[in-house]
């Protein structure tokens, strides 16, 4: 316990005038892991000795990354004059594909803090993070951090922060999180400012879920937000959503190790656990309530996730399917978000089309696949949602290539729209704006963020943004620009698919659905990779690149001419017969596309743009 | 005989055969097959199994006839004692290396011992490879007059670019002085050709053909170069320093060879070689594809009999000491079952001009027949009589023929 906390207030039984809840808004590398960790030090929950470095961000990925992926709870005691409080900080997700479980956090706080790398200020996922705590009426305690940097500029950043959120320079914190300066000021401003929750402790039992978390030992433990009522040990309680009922195995607090407790009350916040063994059956945004006295309505803001963005996940080793099939079950416990369903191609076998929140989260999952089961997956180009509706008034969600109308004429596609905002230094807006203008996005406006640094914002094709956008936009800003992005609906536009053909048959994991105006660029491109990639045939091999029947681009292979062992006398035979075997062997990796042999490897490196020479031999 | 010995079974230090060898054996043509593991120097290409004077470990050349010998008369009892029938040697094939390196006496002496074990049919083909430069009139004159019936001559081009490239030494002007005494001995002679050496145009290539064909021989053999692993030309690409043969260089010239011997009235009867009349084609060589039985004498040399093969100790120095320890030098082996002879039958059938009978095939394989001629790779005449022969771009592609005729594609 802490020496500030004297008489830390008890679980269950805290006066709601006694509670802070609060988050930390944050871009990635900002330090807001490194400055939690402190906090948990400095309030003496977690021993200098038990501290793992960033002891909230669990998962391998997200220490690796040093980013949060599942946001976490964790109650701290402080003591400001004679009064102990219960401070309770919510862990958010750090990313834009995540926004939707951020916003919940936010709702389950009264404040946040707003924390801002001293040396690099504001990054655009700040900025939308902030948007919505202000739209949620948070208290915003600005903050700025790594003020220990040499390359620390404390004073330009904090005027920067100031014009933002108003208030003056001298009203942002300095902190450091990796020395500890600061901090204690920092938690006597959190209760100073953030206001207490408020809630009707005689009211049926309310409380918002706003994260639920799988674990393999005890299955889903579900964060939740008290807001009226309370809850008990062994309780019945209902899902208000689903009207699903579960008995309360355990109810806690995070300290920041689960704590059992008596219950939880009026603006607390903690776990339950009660045996359900996927996070579909408890969702994120849910009102829990009890079963004998339920509340007659929810809370507001539940939305089911939406996956946002589509790709092809394939097992390199085609045996490995039912792996692949056991791994995504699994990840689907603990990933509300992630949906998929089987699906067959022809380059690549068998696989599942998986949809996701964004691009990150694609990421994730792969990365989870390879890294906690072991599996070698290649992952199509990601497709977003379109709707295409045909002459003959039919309306079809196409979300793989392959499910695009052929057959009919097509009357409209319609493609989804993100407003996406750019945050980067201004000598890089020229820059920026060409590659926006590329990508069919058009300027919504421009607003300078203090003295040097510039807001864009764009409308643009989301289908634009999952290809390769944010790489781009990387590396021509020298890493600089940060990007945020949200969902506004949807346009039509002139969109075609492109097929890729191998000597007249169509290879399904290249089909792709591109602005007309790209379509010859796409088509070059695959064609041109695809020759470099097949080693010759028997027979000239045409590939081409059409839409519909137009063929659009082409490039051949010119027949293998030469296929001989010149000298086959009688030392040569048993050599020449084994390499013969290791040939048929090496023919079972081989896919037939018609009658054309491809190595797995060339799709494999045609679909993630590796363009290493094939063999010349076999 | 190129590269590491294979992988197989190990031979047992008598040397016997299983029984299933002698199965058919009257039926099957036997030859002896008796490796020179010497030469002056070893060219860069070359990964055969072959010693210059500094790599031989105190072996000394002029021992080797004896050892030969030794193993020629081990092979005879061991053949009696698996309980093969007595076979008079149909061929005598001495290759290397450079079998010239030694003495014609020695090569006399190593021929008279096939002779004096095995006996030779009437008419027996009894070959011999020569380098240009490592024989003269009177050697030539001895190996005809101590049976020897036929010469190979390593010629490989006659364009001094592409001799260099391939360390060969000789000076070209030497080839037609050595096919005269060869004729003039009463020899029939061989002429071989690589191609595709590294530097080689299309037009240096037509130039050796043509300077080969100016000597009228008998019969000639083109090979396209094998950069083999280990050898000094597979360094010197890998460094960049020569250019990797390029495969469609390689098959215009193939087919030029194709051409020019064929208007010049060679035959092709194998994928590498053509003569003249079908009296002159190897019959030695033609014993491998057809599957026949032959010895192998000497230091890594291969043996086949009835389904088994197997292969002696690679260092001139291991296989004299086996010898000398009355053990069979044989250090591994591996006895074929019924698919892997078949699949070896139509692997070799196939590169021959009698080809392979299509009846004879598994029904996959018959079935294969019609989109390789469809393909332009089997000849269409032929195969409606029953029998399957490459076209020119089939031999080119004989490998791949092979892999469809067995049924994958």
């Amino acid at each position: 316990m802490s020496p500030r906390a004297a008489n830390a207030p008890v679980p269950a039984a805290t006066d709601p005038a006694l509670i802070r809840n609060f988050c930390i808004i944050a871009h990635i590398d900002h330090g807001k892991s490194t400055l939690a960790d402190r906090m948990l030090g400095i309030t003496g929950v977690v021993s200098d000795r038990d501290m793992r470095a960033q002891y909230l961000d669990r998962m391998d990925i997200e220490r690796e990354r040093g980013i949060t992926i599942k946001s976490q709870a964790v109650r701290m005691p402080w003591q400001v004059g004679d009064t102990s409080y219960a401070l309770n900080m919510i862990d958010t997700p750090g990313h834009v594909d995540f926004s939707y479980e951020v916003s919940r956090s936010l709702a389950a706080c009264e404040g946040a803090i707003l924390l801002v790398d001293a040396a690099q200020g504001i990054e655009a996922q700040t900025l939308a993070n902030l948007y919505l705590a202000l739209e949620n009426d948070l208290e915003i305690i600005p903050v700025l951090n790594k003020i220990d940097l040499p390359a620390a500029e404390p004073e330009k950043y904090a005027r920067e922060l100031a014009d933002l959120i108003g208030g003056s320079p001298d009203d942002v914190l300095r902190v450091s999180g990796k020395t500890g300066v600061g901090v204690e000021e920092l938690l006597d401003r959190v209760v100073e400012r953030i206001p207490a929750p408020v809630g009707r402790a005689d009211a049926p039992a309310r409380a918002m879920i706003f994260d639920s978390v799988y674990d393999s030992y005890r299955g889903v433990v579900t964060y939740v937000r008290m807001v009226d009522g309370h809850l008990n040990p062994r309780e019945r309680i209902q899902m208000m959503s689903t009207r699903a009922t579960h008995e309360i195995l355990e109810i806690g607090v995070s300290a920041p190790e689960p704590t059992p407790t008596r219950g939880l009350g009026v603006g607390e916040v903690g776990y339950l656990i009660t045996g359900v063994k996927d996070v579909r059956q408890s969702k994120v945004g849910d009102t829990v309530t009890t079963a004998s006295k339920p509340a007659t309505e929810a809370l507001a803001g539940y939305t089911e996730p939406l996956p946002m963005v589509f790709s092809g996940l394939y097992p390199i080793d085609g045996s490995d399917y039912p792996e692949l099939r056991e791994a995504l079950d699994k990840l689907k416990l603990s990933d509300a978000a992630l949906v998929y369903e089987p699906e067959t191609s022809v380059a690549l076998g068998f696989g599942f089309r998986c949809g996701f929140l964004g691009l990150l989260h694609l990421e994730i999952v792969t990365e989870r696949l390879r890294r906690e089961f072991d599996l070698d997956i290649i992952a199509t180009a990601p497709s977003v949602i379109y709707e295409v509706t045909t002459e003959d008034r039919k309306t079809v969600t196409v979300t793989n290539p392959s499910e695009f109308p052929t057959g009919a004429k097509i009357a409209e596609v319609r493609e989804p729209m993100v407003r996406a905002a750019i945050l980067a230094p201004k000598d890089y807006v020229g820059t920026i704006m060409e590659l926006c203008q590329s990508r069919r996005g058009s300027l919504l406006g421009m607003e300078y963020l203090g003295e040097d640094r510039v807001e864009i914002r764009y409308n643009m094709p989301l289908g634009e943004i999952v290809f390769d956008f944010f790489d781009q936009l990387k590396s021509k800003t020298a890493g600089y620009a940060s990007l945020d992005y949200e969902p506004v609906g949807d346009q039509a536009a002139d969109l075609v698919k492109v097929d890729i053909l191998l000597q007249g048959e169509q290879v399904d994991a290249f089909s792709a659905i591109v602005h007309r105006d790209k379509a010859y660029a796409y088509g070059v491109l695959m064609t041109g990779r695809l020759r470099e990639l097949i080693p010759r045939q028997q027979f000239e091999v045409p590939i081409q690149a059409a839409i519909g029947a137009r063929i659009i681009a082409r490039e051949s292979i010119r027949a293998m001419r030469k296929d001989v062992l010149a000298k086959c006398y009688g030392g040569d035979i048993t050599r020449k017969r084994k390499l013969l075997e290791k040939q048929k062997e090496g023919k079972k990796r081989m896919k037939m596309v018609g009658r054309v042999e491809v190595p797995q490897e060339a799709f494999i490196a045609a679909l993630s743009g590796e363009t290493e020479k094939k063999d010349a031999k076999k | 005989m190129a590269g590491p010995l294979p992988l197989g079974d190990p031979a047992p230090a008598d040397g016997l055969l299983p029984a299933s060898a002698a199965d058919g054996a009257t039926d099957r043509a036997f030859g002896v097959y008796v490796h020179v593991p010497f030469c002056r120097v070893r060219c860069g290409y070359c990964d055969f199994n072959t010693y210059t004077a500094g790599e031989l470990r105190g072996v000394r050349q002029a021992d080797y006839a004896g050892q030969a010998i030794d193993e020629i008369r081990m092979s005879r009892r061991v053949l009696e004692a698996s309980g093969l029938p007595a076979r008079t040697a149909d061929t005598v094939f001495f290759g290397g290396g450079t079998p010239t390196m030694l003495p014609a006496g020695d090569l006399v002496r190593m021929l008279a011992a096939v002779r004096d074990e095995f006996g030779l049919v009437e008419g027996a083909e009894v070959t011999t490879e020569a380098n240009p430069d490592s024989v003269d009139r009177d050697d030539l004159a001895r190996l005809a007059e101590g049976g020897f019936t036929r010469v190979s001559f390593g010629m490989q081009s006659a364009v001094p670019h592409v001799l260099a490239a391939l360390d060969r030494t000789h000076d070209p002007a030497r080839v037609p002085l050595v096919v005269g005494w060869a004729r003039e001995a009463g020899l029939d002679v061989s002429l071989d050709l690589i191609y595709g050496t590294p530097g080689e145009s299309l037009d240096d290539w037509r130039r050796s053909l043509e300077a080969a064909i100016s000597e009228r021989p008998d019969h000639l053999s083109a090979y396209a170069l094998i950069v083999e692993d280990g050898t000094k030309l597979a360094r010197q690409i890998r460094r960049g320093e020569l250019a990797r043969p390029d495969d469609d260089l390689e098959a215009d010239m193939y087919e030029l060879a194709d051409e020019l011997l064929g208007t010049a009235g060679y035959d092709w009867y194998e994928v590498s070689n053509w003569a003249t009349d079908a009296a002159f084609r190897s019959r030695h060589n033609l014993g491998y594809w057809r599957g026949d039985d032959w010895w192998g004498i000497g230091p890594g040399a291969h043996s086949h009999v009835g389904g088994v093969r197997w292969w002696n100790a690679k260092h001139p120095a291991a296989y004299a000491e086996r010898l000398a320890a009355g053990i069979s030098p044989a250090v591994g082996r591996e006895t074929l079952d019924g698919p892997t002879r078949e699949t070896e039958r139509v692997l070799l059938l196939t590169r021959i001009r009698e080809g392979i009978d299509i009846a004879s095939l598994h029904a996959g394989g018959r079935h294969a027949v019609a989109g390789l001629i469809a393909d332009g790779l089997v000849d269409a005449k032929a195969a409606l009589a029953g029998g399957l022969t490459l076209t020119r771009s089939g031999r080119l592609l004989a490998d791949a023929v092979v892999r469809r005729l067995l049924g994958d594609g």
